[in-house]
């Protein structure tokens, strides 16, 4: 339909696109290999130092540590609820049905600030001081949206008779679950849990308001950065960042690959 | 499996029969499994959230004492008095926040359309599928990270004023400025207007473009009464992220706005944490709150939520 100047017009346009995309990441991975301390373009001399001393630095390794600890406690969490709402979503219909999926979908849909904001207020209504624990309730409010979805679009896929039938042919309920419904969602768990993990694990508007005086890794590169302190560490760091965040999404790509992140959103 | 699943270690058992007795009143009482899976999750959003949600904007009516620093509950309109009062500034920092989201919103809506048209209707599957990926990894990987990496970029000795001497330009300094935010933003919620405006793209049946050269439209007017009005609904979807993500963010203006070019999320940031005054920092955040909420009204209208 279109004419061969439209074509190719359009796909100038998308390998522009692309590289728009593609290339901040590309330039702020090669500074990780950058020998001087001052980073300047194009870079000259090239060292693979920064690695063994970011991974040496003490503020590194304890960032390192709370944002992984919030991830798996965020991700288990996320795993529970939001399997829970999905199932309640997919195989019943109720009253209030739509409005209980919108508010699974608010910690998306409004600005992180408005979330990490109302959470701060809510911490210092109730008197919950700032923990390990304060920060992962504002991490699961974000990542069980993910499961959800994940298992909502994995459970719109597969028909509900099969309990019926696995019930039918003499199951109790232990076994259907073992049996039946968990090899039909078990990929998208895992698809879910890697997403939200990797949610969790650069979120850094939510946790600035959640995580008082603690540091996790994201805190950790944003105040580096702030300060202009450190940079050569921060980019290794960066790039061990980018590799932990992208690496995740890919699994979990594949794992969903007609129902997962590529069909929906 | 199921045959597996029979001979299972006490099949016939006392246990197995209060097994299959307890499967059989849950499966016998919907409204059991629908409250044991819904109460968990429901209760635990509304405590948390939707109470504390709640809890913020009550605040924005109260005050803090001016000496210790403590909320007092006293009903009252002074946050929002201070809010339009104040010689302008909060309504100056409110108006950059919503101008720069709307231009955000704007020139991702320009760069996607042909690419998601590309995808939608031109690349083979296999390429398409590649696109997505591609597209998409940079969503999902760090967003302070791709913020940090522009300022690289930007700042006076970045890749950006290299190219540009090369091609003998020569510097042009775009660190700490508002077009260096748009360039940032635009950067960062691309992918988010990408995939719905894709979305919709694909779902238009090849046959209406057909009909419509048939009809003798030229290529402009195929996309201006055709293209466009199937694909609003998709732009909109996509404008709803990047009009209220932007409105939201302080990381950008922080590193990229370089702190003279406040957002409203800067100056809620500042009175939670340094001046700790939550009930200002609330009074303010719901400006953004109340554009977004007339936003979504506007959305719902033009069909952005089935495209969602």
């Amino acid at each position: 339909m279109e004419t061969r100047g439209a074509r190719i017009g359009l796909r100038i346009w998308t390998i522009g696109a692309l590289l728009f995309l593609w290339i901040p990441l590309l330039i702020i991975m090669v500074y990780a290999f950058d020998r001087s301390s001052i980073q300047t373009w194009p870079i000259t001399q090239w060292t693979l130092h920064w690695f063994s001393a970011a991974w040496e630095d003490p503020g590194v390794r304890s960032s390192l540590w709370l944002s992984v600890k919030c991830g798996l406690l965020a991700t288990g969490v996320a795993l529970v609820l939001g399997s829970m709402a999905a199932f309640a979503i997919s195989r019943f219909r109720f009253f209030g049905r739509e409005s209980i999926s919108f508010l699974l979908l608010l910690p998306i849909a409004l600005p992180g600030i408005i979330t990490g904001m109302a959470l701060n207020s809510f911490y210092v209504f109730a008197g919950v001081p700032f923990s390990l624990l304060s920060i992962v309730i504002g991490h699961a409010t974000f990542c069980v949206v993910v499961v959800y979805n994940n298992v909502l679009a994995r459970l719109r896929r597969t028909s509900p008779s099969i309990v019926e039938a696995s019930m039918d042919l003499g199951a109790d309920g232990w076994q259907t679950f073992r049996y039946v419904l968990w090899p039909t969602v078990a990929t998208a768990l895992v698809a879910g849990g890697l997403l939200a993990f990797a949610l969790s694990f650069d979120e850094v508007i939510v946790t600035t308001f959640t995580a008082g005086a603690q540091t996790t890794l994201p805190i950790f590169i944003l105040d580096h950065i702030q300060r202009g302190q450190d940079l050569p560490i921060v980019n290794a760091v960066v790039f061990a960042v980018i590799l932990l965040t992208v690496i995740p999404v890919l699994i979990s790509v594949r794992l969903t690959r007609d129902t997962g992140v590529i069909r929906r959103r | 499996m199921v045959d597996s699943a029979l001979e299972a270690p006490g099949a016939g058992s006392s246990l197995r029969r209060a097994r299959l007795w307890l499967s059989a009143t849950f499966w016998r009482h919907r409204w059991v499994r629908l409250a044991v899976l819904l109460l968990p999750p429901v209760l635990a959003f509304l405590v948390v959230y939707v109470g504390a949600l709640g809890s913020l904007f009550v605040s924005a009516f109260w005050a803090v004492d001016a000496f210790t620093g403590k909320i007092i509950h006293v009903w009252n309109l002074d946050n929002f008095r201070d809010l339009f009062g104040s010689g302008g500034t909060y309504l100056r920092i409110a108006g950059r926040t919503i101008g720069i989201a709307a231009a955000v919103t704007a020139l991702d809506a320009i760069i996607a359309f042909p690419l998601a048209y590309y995808m939608a209707r031109v690349a083979k599957p296999r390429m398409r599928t590649l696109l997505l990926v591609a597209i998409l990894l940079p969503l999902w990987s760090s967003y302070l990270v791709r913020i940090y990496a522009w300022r690289t970029i930007l700042g006076h000795d970045g890749a950006l004023n290299w190219l540009l001497n090369k091609v003998g330009i020569g510097d042009v300094d775009l660190l700490y400025t508002n077009w260096g935010m748009l360039i940032v933003f635009t950067y960062i919620w691309l992918p988010f207007m990408v995939i719905p405006v894709y979305a919709a793209l694909e779902r238009i049946p090849d046959n209406f473009l057909e009909a419509s050269a048939d009809l003798g439209a030229k290529a402009w007017r195929t996309f201006r009464s055709v293209l466009l009005p199937l694909a609003l609904p998709g732009i909109v979807a996509g404008s709803i992220f990047t009009f209220s993500l932007t409105l939201g963010d302080f990381i950008t203006p922080l590193l990229v706005g370089g702190g003279k070019n406040n957002f409203i999320g800067n100056v809620v940031e500042d009175y939670i944490g340094v001046n700790s005054n939550i009930p200002f920092a609330a009074a303010f955040a719901t400006i953004p709150v109340l554009v977004m909420a007339l936003y979504l009204i506007i959305a719902r209208r033009l069909g952005a939520f089935e495209a969602l």
